[in-house]
């Protein structure tokens, strides 16, 4: 195999591996902070019990999404160097705003947050906790900025620069605020928000409907079940809309996209269909056992029934992406977003009624919820990523003048052999499975033991008051946990 | 402000980052080396790791913003030096998911095989960790395999010699000592009594070491000391340097052993500003042919952008710095296990 195909299969495993993590580290991050605000607010020790739970689950997580996040941040430099050099200029600065205002706000704040709470007031607790919300939230933000750039660049021109005698072409930032706000930037941004609070609010809501089936702490699940489950409603249906506006805007900024999304091979001058599903063949141009709803398309598109759409007929044949992959992960993602929404409004109905704990089937399908969400986000960048190929960045128009994109096979190192990709390929497969395993095992493990009940965590206050009282008498305090949890939870 | 004036400023900002990697991960890469041999019981063990424990995730900021402003403020460098590092840059990042997997999961289980397996993963993944380093800083400082266009014509082993070798012993040494005093300054009672008693022998290790390495680079290394020659009074930051390094002894048996840990951070800050003096203007010197070399005004981004991101580091920076100051603030003092602790 060669160093292309090498190297787009690293970078798309390392990067959905680091994505099993940010989303759930944001999600749970809303859900944390609104347990404690709660807890702030009535100083119903219930509340901080949970938060303090749910404190330990997001610390497990966040280090795992650190320790492949790094990996993410040098990835572009060792195996996408000719990229780095042409994009550099533009994408390596949201970068860098990510690592400043994002990650040191992150991780300064998590030590508050994980190692503070015996350590400073209420009050600063619950701000750490709001910082390290927003510091994944900031570093979504630049993230994403960045790879919506690819998508649809603006605010830049290209610079061609005298490399040794010969003229290399180079993307320059000629405004910068238009680079951020670059035409899929906000779409996407909030899209992918809503995703991983969709995930977030549904972890919750699982591993509470699981303590309720195991008639386990019953007063905290009840409290969090009460936050999660609304907020799970009330984003499963802001993706859907988001979502749809993301469409809308890929009918004018990527259509080949859009057309692979559809699979819509031929443009008409009829009003276009939509395939609920189907089995797309790019050679034949043909979608074999599809199920069209006429219109539906043309009026998702243009909120206009009858306008057609244009097909990839119209995408010049090198510059058509995949279509199957695209296709089928779209309809994916679409279809588990459809299911969320329905599991969600009726639990919340269920919910409002009281009879949520005694159907059992609900409870368990909710306990599955959490594989379906993180599968509809992996989905989505599945989508997004592929339908952008086969360029690494999209060529655009600026201002009247044309400018070139780069294709995905002229943006790799040019000195990096296959051998040593496999071999990083390899070493890397073996530490993530090892790591994934490591991973559900401590996280069941957590799970399993569950948070403390309000009673314990009364009694373990209180000891924490005489123990420092001892120690301001000169004699050492044993401060060692007092036997509350299990050392080192 | 012009474009040279940026561009220095910017390969300063590129210094300061590393700096702050060195010194502040440098200490706790330096208590990943020492943990096994230095804690002797379980109760231990976590002492040692706590001792890191809210601050180490923070402390590798500073590399993951390194890159970023790298790759920001002069692409070519970035994209050229990871590059050509492939292989060892992977085996890095294997050792950095070591460690923070190690410290994050070590504690969570009550087995003691479980608990040794993770021990060693901590301490393998530091060590080399801080040999990798010291290896690729000897590269950069003695010039590699650059060819034409930025392509590296090297291999793995021709990066592994002698010299960086050394350089990464010297690395090694330095990180551990460094984390000693760290957790000298943490610990109380038998175990810091245990910390105590290897500063001195590190210590030894650590100037030998550091006798050695300056006179291969003279002699392995020529380019190095032409920027000293062309402006003297640069002397001053190995003059510096020296005074620091003897200060650590002197401080440790004065018992003044926060006075030593400001020492010995001197010490890094001295080197890592005396790497970033010898090979400037580079970031990477060809041994081919000095033309192929990146250099600073290759390498760089366009005025624009340096100019833009001068503006983000000017808001960011007093942010970073005000609360990696809280926070260290609120973990002072010494190690305490709780609920909440690894
Ligand atoms: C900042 C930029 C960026 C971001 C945030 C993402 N990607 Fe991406 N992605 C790229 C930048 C990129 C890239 C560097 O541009 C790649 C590498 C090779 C390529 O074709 O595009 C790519 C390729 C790529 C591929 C392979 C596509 C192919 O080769 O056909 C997949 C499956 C993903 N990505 C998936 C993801 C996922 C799950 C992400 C969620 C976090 C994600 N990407 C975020
Ligand atoms: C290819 C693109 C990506 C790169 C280069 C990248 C880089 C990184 C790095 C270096 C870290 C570790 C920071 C630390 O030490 O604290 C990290 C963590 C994180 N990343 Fe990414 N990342 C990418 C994609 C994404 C995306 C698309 C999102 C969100 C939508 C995201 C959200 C986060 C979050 C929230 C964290 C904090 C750790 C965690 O939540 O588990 N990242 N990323
Ligand atoms: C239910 C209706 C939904 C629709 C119509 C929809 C639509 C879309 C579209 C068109 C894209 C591609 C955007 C682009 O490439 O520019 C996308 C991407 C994505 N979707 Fe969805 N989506 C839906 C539900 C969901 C759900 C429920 C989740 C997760 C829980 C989700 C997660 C994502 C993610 C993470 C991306 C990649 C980021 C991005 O490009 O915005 N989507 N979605």
């Amino acid at each position: 195999m060669d160093v292309e195909i090498l190297s787009r299969l690293q970078f798309a495993g390392t990067i959905m591996f680091h994505y099993l993590f940010p989303p759930l580290s944001i999600g749970l991050g809303l859900q944390l902070f609104l347990c404690e605000l709660a807890y702030f607010r009535t100083k119903d020790l219930a509340w901080e019990a949970a938060a303090r739970f749910w404190t330990r689950v997001f610390a497990v997580n966040f280090a795992m999404g650190v320790a492949t996040g790094i990996v993410m941040e040098f990835e572009f430099g060792t195996n996408w160097a000719a990229y780095s050099r042409f994009v550099g200029d533009v994408f390596g600065s949201a970068l860098a705003a990510e690592g400043i205002f994002a990650f040191f706000l992150e991780s300064g704040f998590l030590a508050v947050l994980v190692f503070g709470w015996d350590r400073v007031g209420p009050k600063m607790h619950l701000l750490s906790t709001l910082m390290v919300f927003l510091g994944s939230v900031f570093s979504a933000v630049w993230i994403v900025v960045a790879n919506s750039w690819q998508q649809t660049p603006s605010g830049y021109h290209i610079v061609w620069h005298d490399v040794q005698g010969e003229m290399m072409p180079r993307a320059e930032v000629t405004d910068f605020w238009a680079m951020v706000f670059n035409p899929s930037s906000v779409d996407r941004l909030t899209h992918t928000l809503i995703g991983a609070f969709v995930l977030g609010a549904f972890f919750v809501a699982s591993v509470c409907s699981f303590y309720l089936l195991k008639n386990r702490h019953l007063e905290i699940s009840k409290r969090c079940l009460s936050i999660a489950l609304p907020t799970a409603l009330l984003f499963t249906l802001l993706a859907a809309a988001t979502g749809h506006d993301s469409a809308q805007k890929l009918a004018e900024t990527q259509p080949a996209k859009l057309a692979a999304m559809e699979g819509h091979f031929h443009t008409t001058d009829e009003p276009t269909g939509l395939n609920l599903f189907g089995w797309p063949d790019a050679e034949n141009e043909t979608v074999h056992f599809g199920v069209q709803l006429p219109y539906l398309l043309s009026f998702m598109v243009y909120n206009d029934p009858t306008r057609p759409v244009p097909g990839m007929d119209q995408i010049p044949e090198d510059q058509r992406p995949p279509v199957w992959l695209p296709f089928q992960t779209f309809h994916l993602m679409v279809g588990l977003g459809t299911l969320m929404i329905l599991v969600a409004m009726y639990a919340c109905w269920t919910w409002y009624r009281g009879t949520f704990d005694q159907r059992r089937w609900l409870l368990w399908t909710i306990v599955a919820m959490p594989v379906v969400a993180m599968t509809a986000n992996q989905a989505g960048w599945i989508t997004a990523e592929v339908g952008r190929q086969p360029w690494i960045v999209y060529p655009s128009v600026q201002e009247g003048v044309e400018m070139m994109g780069l294709r995905t096979a002229d943006g790799l190192s040019e000195s990096v052999t296959a051998e040593q990709v496999l071999s990083s390929i390899i070493l890397f497969g073996i530490i993530y499975s090892m790591l994934f395993a490591v991973w559900i095992f401590v996280l069941n493990h957590k799970i399993q033991h569950g948070p403390e009940s309000p009673e314990e965590l009364a009694e373990y206050k209180r000891k924490l008051q005489t123990d420092s009282m001892s120690e301001a008498f000169g004699h050492h305090g044993t401060s060692r946990g007092g036997g509350m949890m299990e050392d080192g939870t | 402000m012009s474009y040279e004036l940026l561009t220095l400023i910017w390969f300063g900002l590129l210094g300061v980052l590393l700096c702050g990697y060195a010194i502040l991960d440098g200490f706790d890469l330096g208590v990943g080396i020492l943990h096994p041999f230095i804690a002797k019981d379980d109760h231990e063990r976590r002492l040692v790791m706590n001792s890191i424990g809210p601050l180490w995730d923070g402390n590798e900021v500073w590399l993951v913003t390194f890159g970023g402003a790298l790759f920001a403020a002069f692409p070519v460098a970035y994209a050229t030096v990871f590059s050509s590092f492939y292989t060892a840059f992977f085996l890095l990042l294997t050792c950095l998911i070591g460690r923070a997997v190690s410290l994050e999961f070590r504690s969570k289980v009550k087995s003691s095989t479980w608990r040794r397996l993770w021990d060693w993963a901590f301490f393998l993944s530091s060590f080399t960790a801080a040999l990798l380093l010291g290896i690729a800083g000897g590269n950069v400082m003695a010039g590699m395999e650059l060819g034409p266009k930025y392509r590296y014509e090297g291999s793995l082993l021709s990066q592994v010699y002698w010299y960086p070798l050394l350089v990464g012993g010297l690395t090694v040494s330095l990180f551990a000592l460094h984390g000693a005093i760290y957790l000298y300054l943490k610990t109380e009672d038998e175990l810091q009594t245990r910390v105590r008693r290897v500063i001195t022998p590190l210590f030894f290790v650590f100037a030998g070491l550091y006798l050695v390495v300056t006179l291969a680079t003279w002699w392995h290394v020529p380019h190095a000391t032409e920027n000293l020659s062309a402006h003297p009074w640069l002397w001053i930051v190995p003059v510096l340097n020296a005074l620091a390094v003897l200060n650590i002894p002197r401080a440790m048996h004065w018992g003044r052993p926060g006075y030593a840990f400001f020492s010995s951070s001197m010490v890094i800050l001295a080197l890592a500003t005396l790497f970033s003096v010898e090979i400037f203007p580079n970031f990477m010197l060809s041994t081919i042919d000095p033309a192929y070399s990146v250099t600073l005004q290759n390498a760089r981004s366009s005025r624009n952008t340096l100019q833009t991101m001068l503006i983000i580091a000017g808001i960011g920076i007093p942010c970073v710095l005000s609360y990696t100051v809280i926070i260290y603030w609120i973990f002072r003092g010494k190690v305490k296990l709780d609920p909440h602790s690894y």
